[in-house]
């Protein structure tokens, strides 16, 4: 079981969290404009690296707020959290 | 009842004041305190403890701890009985009562042993060479083997004890209570870290209770004795014993499981049986010891054959004799230990066989020479020989670096043969944290290489087989941990001193060569059967690698997770293959170290607990009035109100029936509620749902779907715009939590800069809806002031009000198609609003119904649940197309542009009636012809089925293809699964008033 930094709570169980999936993914602002693959690619398409990987979890036995993590996803490591909308400089790739 | 022939007069760890009668296979024994289960059978002479689990050979106990293969007893009877536990773990108790396992009818005459003389036809693989074909006759030959091979029966009777599970969190966890351990414990300890020390015995000391060593010029057991009490005197220091740590997980994680009475004949009252800790460390120190190995030769498995430390520690801490002649049979310097604890405890030794030219060290060489001991370098046991156990063993001379035994051979009686094949540092626990493994040329054994987790390894676990070496690694990796976990390790810990004692190197022999022209069983695995023959055969026939060769041999695959088998194993593999042992690697080891029994996973989420449970506010009312509950999700609703007398269906009809013609409420606290607030709120429900909401004014409510960005549908629900910032959202009871943490993701990530601020309320109001053409009668009777007429309160309005003294919000939807309110207050108000509005509608015969007549009514209208809106369907599919909103995104929207999802052809929403008045199964697909050749084409599914008391049928709501084509036309609602095949009618999905016009009254 993983201990998850929340950035508001502190390192909590991983039971206390929801995953949200690939956090470098971002929602396009017109999806309207977007060529059929290009949605399709947003809505189905992730990478699933071997190693560091930005996603999102939800606090949601806990303050409730959505947040991202760098996992490691081959060796669970929880290299760094951080808020939405701010800079995570750890150096990772 | 016998004495105990086997135990000494003076000397061990037991308590000779308080004797303990036990039973063992209908047989009375007495032990003592202090005893095993193991080491009490030793001591009244009882050798033959179990059966093999392939060829039912007689086995014995060969181990002294936790890596006993064969002596696996059935503890206790009726609803306690618990299979396969280990007798060297047992601790023995006051009217203990133990059985073996896999024979029939009994240890000495087993009708499988005939097995034993079938053994060459039952080589390594044999089950899957044999029984495989033709195929599906496993599940016959199944049955038969099953009952063959195996170990203990698994109890019948619920388990009457209860178990507990605590989280804990410390700076250093040591695993072991050995000499490095307690010197790991004292070091963090005394530098002011929280410590947690678990060891699995009953008392603090591992390996030194049955050693004669001394330390710090006292005797070994003297100085655990002043560790212990130091270790004790700190308060940050908590130990556990009794307690095995069982499981490394991620981020040093680490299960514990504490047995807490199983020492005991039952748990005292209010006691758990066993309890498991789940223990985050900063650092961990494993000081989990070493195993010892066996050696591989012909008739390994007789009973008499038995480790080397574990006889001693029979001799010296369970004052135990083995046998009353021995031979000791070594590759290293260890056995000689035991040889000085045998002739110091009574037992003569005939030899020492060991299997380097070169002999021992000279420590060890002391022990032989003071004693006169004949000893035979440069040979080795090449089988042992007696039937019910050990009578003799036959020695033959190494030759050729050990690849085959030459010269004359020689018999020596003895009815006790002790092994020692080198030593496997305890990784188990390392492996299982990722930590990475080298081959130890010098030690011929694994041991931990580069950690992986905050971890790290001391004394025996990591290959430093020494006393003082122990001692020493203890103190540093202790000291280490709590200055990694950030205290500062005080200057006045020192290593506790003892001898060095020099040893010379073991010498690896995997497996002694049988003699020309010799056949015989070589165990490499005791518990599984499993021989070095089966090694090699596996090898001829292709499993090479080693996670092959455990699969296809099952060799290590026994619940002693092959702790004395892997090494000689995997080593008799790599000789075969002409490679290192390196090359070949191990196996994994997983979780647990140990068995853990299901009770102690599971904890208290048990029964009523699996689960918390969640409780409208109105709950005891309806408790109160006898209401038959059903669970949904985590909540408990009312199913239905049966009167006296009264069937299920006659209460549910009689209710649906009630709403149509009068007036009835239920209990609708249960759905999902959201404030939503901000001067951004309407914007963030635009982008939401697929309808408009800017629109919206106070006072009004609305109908809407939220979509996945995939295009389907996630939800239904009504809004309502409580004021110009604040609006009011209800989910379905079933997606409240998703739809909660969807609608914060998009707010939150999304689309941060929204002034938008979610908070759930379902907890914070009750809800109750009455319905039926009474309806707002009743309501205008409850309500304090204040006009509830089309005027105020029109279809799809909102208004505040107050019942019996309490505000309330007061809104007009329907979800049975009848004239409806939905009344809303805060939850401590529940009972009494409900309460008030059972009292204003007493004249006009309120009913208080339940979800089963709800899901009637809304069947018979057509209204949408979670089995429609399953994750397959779009908004079209109902004939909501026409409120997407077209000017403007939302979330899903570009998805339902897609060709499939936009011009289909896609299945949609129909009603169905029975055509025969026969109930429409549950999940039927529709076909035109049930009886067609298979397959038969599936034009569509039945998502809701009931019985309807205002049509007088079974009505059912569909998702068909061609919906439109069907209109009108029979088909079959087929089910295989219950072989009921209904012809159905096709129409339309809203059975009552379909113009709708009930509801706006």
């Amino acid at each position: 079981m993983l201990l998850i930094p929340c950035p508001w709570c502190g390192a909590r169980a991983q039971t206390e969290f929801g995953y949200g999936g690939d956090a470098s993914v971002g929602r396009p602002p017109d999806p309207q404009q977007l060529s059929r693959e290009a949605w399709l690619d947003y809505v189905y398409l992730r990478d699933n690296p071997r190693g560091p990987h930005l996603e999102w979890w939800y606090h949601a036995a806990g303050c409730r707020r959505w947040f991202r993590v760098r996992r490691d996803t081959l060796t669970h490591e929880v290299l760094v959290s951080a808020p939405p909308g701010e800079a995570i400089e750890d150096g990772s790739p | 009842m016998t004495s105990q022939p086997f135990r000494r007069l003076e000397g061990g760890l037991i308590d000779r004041d308080r004797p303990l009668t036990f039973r063992f296979d209908g047989s009375t024994f007495t032990g003592y305190a202090g005893d095993t289960l193991a080491s009490a059978l030793l001591a009244n002479g009882v050798t033959l403890v179990g059966r093999s689990f392939k060829y039912h050979r007689r086995r014995g106990i060969v181990a002294a701890g936790v890596e006993e293969p064969n002596a696996l007893a059935t503890l206790r009877e009726g609803n306690r009985q618990e299979p396969n536990l280990r007798a060297t773990q047992v601790e023995l108790f006051d009217g203990l009562t133990a059985s073996s396992q896999n024979r029939w009818p009994s240890l000495d005459f087993d009708v499988g042993g005939i097995n034993n003389i079938l053994s060459r036809f039952l080589p390594a693989g044999f089950y899957y060479k044999t029984f495989m074909w033709p195929a599906g006759a496993w599940m016959f030959y199944e049955r038969f083997i099953r009952a063959a091979a195996g170990l203990g029966k698994a109890p019948l009777l619920g388990d009457p004890d209860y178990y507990e599970r605590r989280h804990a969190h410390c700076d250093v966890l040591v695993v072991g209570a050995g000499p490095a351990g307690l010197s790991a414990a004292l070091a963090a300890g005394r530098s002011g870290a929280r410590v947690i020390l678990v060891d699995d015995n009953a008392a603090l000391g591992g390996s030194l209770r049955g050693d004669t060593a001394t330390i710090n010029e006292v005797p070994a057991l003297a100085w655990v004795d002043e560790v212990g009490g130091t270790l004790e005197a700190l308060e940050n220091v908590r130990i556990l014993t009794r307690a095995t740590a069982v499981g490394y997980y991620d981020q040093n994680l680490i299960t514990v499981c504490e047995r807490v009475a199983d020492h005991l004949a039952r748990p005292d009252p209010h006691q758990p049986r066993q309890r498991l800790w789940w223990v985050r460390a900063k650092r961990v120190v494993l000081a989990t010891g070493a195993i010892e190995r066996p050696l591989v030769f012909a008739n390994n498995d007789l009973p008499g054959v038995m480790l080397a430390s574990a006889v001693r520690t029979y001799q010296l801490q369970y004052a135990v004799k083995c046998g009353r002649r021995a031979v000791v049979f070594t590759n290293n310097d260890s056995a000689y230990s035991c040889v000085s604890a045998l002739m110091g405890g009574g037992v003569p030794v005939s030899a020492v066989v060991d299997t380097r030219a070169s002999g021992p060290g000279d420590a060890a060489r002391k022990i032989v020479d003071s004693s006169g001991v004949e000893c035979l370098f440069g040979h080795a046991v090449v089988g042992a020989l007696g039937r019910q156990r050990v009578t003799s063993v036959e020695v033959m001379a190494l030759a050729d670096g050990g690849s085959r035994v030459t010269g004359r051979s020689r018999v020596i009686d003895c009815d006790l043969l002790c092994v020692s094949g080198g030593w496997n540092p305890t990784v188990h626990l390392f492996s299982q944290s990722q930590g990475k493994l080298r081959y130890d040329e010098g030690l011929t054994s694994f041991v931990p290489d580069a950690s992986s987790q905050a971890e790290s390894s001391a004394g025996a676990a990591r290959g430093e087989l020494g006393l003082d070496a122990c001692l020493r690694g203890g103190i540093e990796a202790g000291a280490e941990a709590a200055r990694l976990a950030g205290f500062t390790p005080t200057e006045d810990v020192e290593a506790a001193r003892c001898d060095h004692v020099d040893e010379a190197p073991v010498e690896a022999l995997w497996a002694v060569p049988l003699p020309a022209r010799r056949h015989g069983k070589r165990f490499v695995d005791l518990q599984n059967d499993v021989t070095a023959e089966d090694v090699a055969l596996a090898d001829r026939e292709g499993y090479q690698s080693v996670e092959h060769l455990k699969r296809y041999t099952t060799l290590g695959m026994g619940t002693d997770q092959g702790r004395t088998s892997n090494v000689n194993g995997l080593a008799i593999l790599a000789g075969l293959r002409d490679s290192d042992i390196p090359s070949v690697g191990t196996t994994t080891f997983r979780p647990p170290f140990n068995p853990v029994t299901l009770g102690t996973i599971t904890a208290r989420e048990v029964g009523a607990d699996l689960a918390p449970l969640r409780l409208s506010p109105m709950h005891d009312w309806h408790a109160g009035v006898g209401a038959n509950f059903v669970t949904v999700g985590l909540w408990l609703r009312t199913q239905f109100y049966a009167r006296p007398g009264e069937a299920m269906m006659e209460a549910i009809n009689r209710e649906v029936l009630a709403v149509r013609n009068a007036v009835g409420m239920v209990d609708v606290s249960t759905l999902g509620k959201i404030e939503i607030q901000g001067r951004d709120a309407a914007e963030f429900l635009e982008r939401v749902y697929i309808n408009r909401w800017t629109n919206l004014q106070v006072g009004r409510c609305r109908y809407g779907f939220m979509l996945r960005e995939d295009g389907f549908i996630l939800d239904d629900g009504t809004t309502t715009r409580v004021a110009d910032n604040n609006f009011y959202m209800t989910t379905t009871t079933a997606q409240a939590g998703p739809v909660m943490a969807h609608l914060e993701y998009y707010a939150q990530t999304v689309w941060p800069e929204l002034h938008v601020h979610l908070t759930s309320v379902t907890d914070q109001w009750a809800g109750m809806a009455i319905a039926g053409p009474r309806s707002r009668e009743v309501l205008a009777a409850a309500c304090e002031g204040g006009d509830v007429g089309d005027e105020s309160l029109p279809f799809m309005g909102y208004l505040e009000s107050r019942i019996a003294g309490v505000p309330v919000r007061l809104f007009r939807m329907t979800f049975s198609g009848e004239m409806a309110y939905e009344v809303h207050t805060p939850s401590d108000y529940g009972i009494r609003v409900w309460e008030a509005l059972m009292a204003a509608g007493k004249d006009f015969a309120i009913t208080p119904y339940g979800t089963e007549a709800m899901s009637v009514l809304r069947i018979e209208k057509g209204h949408v649940v979670g089995a429609e809106l399953d994750g397959r369907t779009i908004p079209a599919d109902f004939g909501f197309e026409r409120m997407q909103k077209k000017d403007r995104d939302f979330i899903g929207k570009r998805s339902l542009e897609r060709p499939a999802l936009a011009y289909g052809p896609r299945k949609r929403f129909v009603g169905l009636i029975s055509e025969d008045g026969r109930k429409i199964p549950r999940g039927a697909q529709l076909v035109w012809n049930p009886t067609a050749p298979k397959p038969v084409p599936m034009l569509g599914h039945v998502s809701s089925t009931c019985y309807s008391p205002n049509l007088g049928n079974y009505i059912a709501l569909a998702l068909l293809e061609d919906a439109d084509g069907y209109q009108g036309k029979l088909l079959y609602a087929s089910s295989p699964l219950t072989d009921s095949h209904v012809p159905v009618r096709v129409g339309h999905s809203v059975f009552i008033d379909p113009e709708g016009e009930r509801a706006r009254g």
